[in-house]
């Protein structure tokens, strides 16, 4: 039984694939039906392109793509560098005052319920009486997301071997040149999948925009949302679609970067 | 001094960057939540009262301080719909967290039992969903689970029921949302500390007689636990807030919390009333929160 090469039973089998298959199917059956012709999800009219069309001729539409995809390319730039920073703090800093506190803050936006964060964001926005719009919805998601990139450079980090960074010091570097010159290329593609990783995130996050945004700049996920309440719109398939697309590209560059850094002979960041 | 000494201290620099940015837009913002929280509604710019204004002297804000009243907390107290959101929130997260266990343990513990090499691609294949939208990914069963949706025809054309049955608003929705959104929160923890352990363990227990059955439960299981607490944690505590799943998949009969709260903030535009219930929300997850830091930092530890 506890043979090695039947370390895999039937159940392990039956329960990876129902897994799967319950992780995938439903995102695949709303790629499919965005091609379809026909108005009426019940009936299927034959491959198109027509909801695609139907996209990229609303306006307000392609205006909350444009809002989101800076908000989240420039939060997902600053979340990388704070993230970046952190996790150096915390696996390289020996310790020092108030890193429980640090730690702890660090973490917290993982799990805190986002309409906890967004509220909270807001009212701060609203008592420092900032003009609500991009910078306000920027600021909120690179708070949400520094934690991902931390988990994912520290945990990189972690395992990195420090003699490296030791061997340079010894040979003349100071710190912060031994970190630059050594440390940062050998982290290099986990602080990449931290971006992409922030990126994504911040691309679909509705709730935190949705309190810190101000009139006129609505996010996509804003969008989608009031038009999903409304009922299925077969151009709301396509813009899903649309969005799983860039994220799938997103993906593949963050997998080849790790891969990059395994092919080195490192452990693989983990995504 | 040692190389690695004195590659501590600029490192603790670098805490000072995301630190000040953490306390400024994480800490403080609960202070004006708290605040606010003890205010009254008003139809002004902002919607509350009393504003503290540094422009009026110390009398004004030692009067503003003097209007601050817990009012807002009796209220949650005396309405029945906000203990009952709270009730129901707590209670769906429960059940939604024990099915995501009963769900993703089984496929954490395929993972872990696959090849070395086979690992990492089961592992990116959980991972990808997370990265997929959100919304997107509820909005993909709605679009199931809709009157005439994808599940009542495969039911119809099997002759499994005669008339298309309704999902959409119902709990049965909204729990399927649930799990299908947090299964990978679940399964990594689990699969991380399932493939950590030494597989010498159960080969032992199986050379001393155990069957598979007791090997599981008297070895492989009990090693896990530290798994399904960070899963189940992980899981727990953003479900109880959760927002979006009910709203679109479940009915309005009744509401969860954050469904309350975002009520209270966008359709009532009582502000007071919505940051109470974020106090009294963040009171409610204090002791989930504190364990999961526990959790956290002990990982941390054992890493370093």
């Amino acid at each position: 039984m506890a043979a090695k090469s039947s370390r895999l039973s039937r159940f392990n089998v039956a329960s990876l694939t129902l897994g799967l298959a319950f992780l995938y199917l439903p995102i695949l059956i709303l790629v499919i039906y965005s091609f379809n012709a026909s108005r009426l999800v019940t009936v299927w009219g034959g491959w198109s392109l027509r909801w695609y069309h139907e996209f990229f001729n609303d306006r307000a539409m392609i205006d909350a793509a444009w809002m989101s995809l800076r908000v989240g390319a420039t939060s997902a730039t600053v979340a990388t560098v704070l993230g970046t920073l952190a996790a150096v703090a915390l696996s390289r800093g020996e310790g020092f005052r108030g890193r429980m506190l640090f730690s702890g803050m660090l973490y917290a936006p993982l799990v805190m319920p986002e309409v906890i964060t967004g509220l909270s964001l807001l009212l701060l926005f609203v008592a420092l009486e900032a003009e609500r719009g991009f910078w306000t919805v920027t600021i909120a998601h690179t708070t949400l997301t520094m934690c991902f990139v931390a988990v994912v450079v520290q945990s990189r980090l972690v395992s990195l071997d420090r003699s490296l960074e030791e061997a340079a010091m010894d040979l003349g570097c100071d710190p912060v040149r031994a970190f630059v010159m050594v440390t940062l290329p050998l982290i290099a593609p986990a602080v990449l999948a931290g971006w992409m990783l922030a990126f994504t995130l911040s691309l679909d996050d509705l709730v935190i925009a949705s309190f810190t945004t101000g009139p006129g700049s609505a996010t996509l996920p804003i969008r989608i949302y009031s038009e999903v309440r409304l009922g299925v719109k077969p151009e709301i398939n396509a813009i899903c679609t649309l969005v799983i697309g860039l994220i799938a590209v997103v993906i593949v560059i963050a997998s080849l970067a790790s891969k990059l850094s395994s092919d080195r002979g490192e452990s693989a960041a983990p995504l | 001094m040692s190389a690695r000494r004195i590659f501590s201290r600029p490192a603790r620099f670098a805490a000072i960057a995301p630190y000040v940015w953490m306390v400024l837009f994480f800490l403080v913002p609960f202070a004006f939540v708290a605040k606010i929280s003890l205010s009254q509604t008003a139809i002004a710019q902002p919607p509350y009262t009393p504003v503290f204004s540094l422009a009026g002297g110390w009398s004004s804000l030692s009067d503003a301080f003097a209007a601050l009243s817990p009012d807002n907390f009796r209220l949650l107290l005396s309405d029945d719909l906000y203990l009952s959101s709270y009730l129901r929130s707590v209670v769906v997260a429960l059940t939604s967290t024990a099915i995501l266990l009963l769900i993703g343990y089984p496929i954490a513990y395929g993972m872990a039992r696959l090849p070395r090499r086979w690992q990492g691609i089961a592992m990116m294949l959980v991972i990808i969903p997370f990265w997929t939208s959100f919304l997107i990914r509820i909005y993909a069963w709605v679009n199931i689970l809709q009157h005439d949706g994808l599940l009542n025809q495969i039911l119809l054309a099997l002759h499994l029921v005669s008339t298309p049955v309704v999902w959409l608003s119902t709990d049965s929705a909204m729990y399927v949302g649930i799990v299908y959104s947090y299964l990978p929160f679940m399964i990594l923890p689990l699969f991380a500390t399932l493939t950590k352990l030494e597989p010498a363990l159960e080969e032992a227990a199986a050379d001393l007689g155990a069957s598979p059955r007791e090997i599981f439960w008297l070895v492989t299981f009990p090693l896990s636990l530290p798994g399904v607490g960070a899963g189940s944690l992980l899981c727990f505590i953003p479900i109880v807030g959760e927002f979006v799943i009910p709203d679109l998949l479940a009915g309005s009969k009744s509401l969860m919390i954050g469904q309350t709260l975002w009520l209270e903030f966008f359709t009532n535009k009582d502000w007071p009333v919505a940051s109470s219930i974020a106090v009294v929300l963040l009171v409610v997850l204090l002791l989930p929160l504190l364990l999961y830091d526990r959790l956290q930092r002990r990982q941390l530890e054992e890493s370093r």
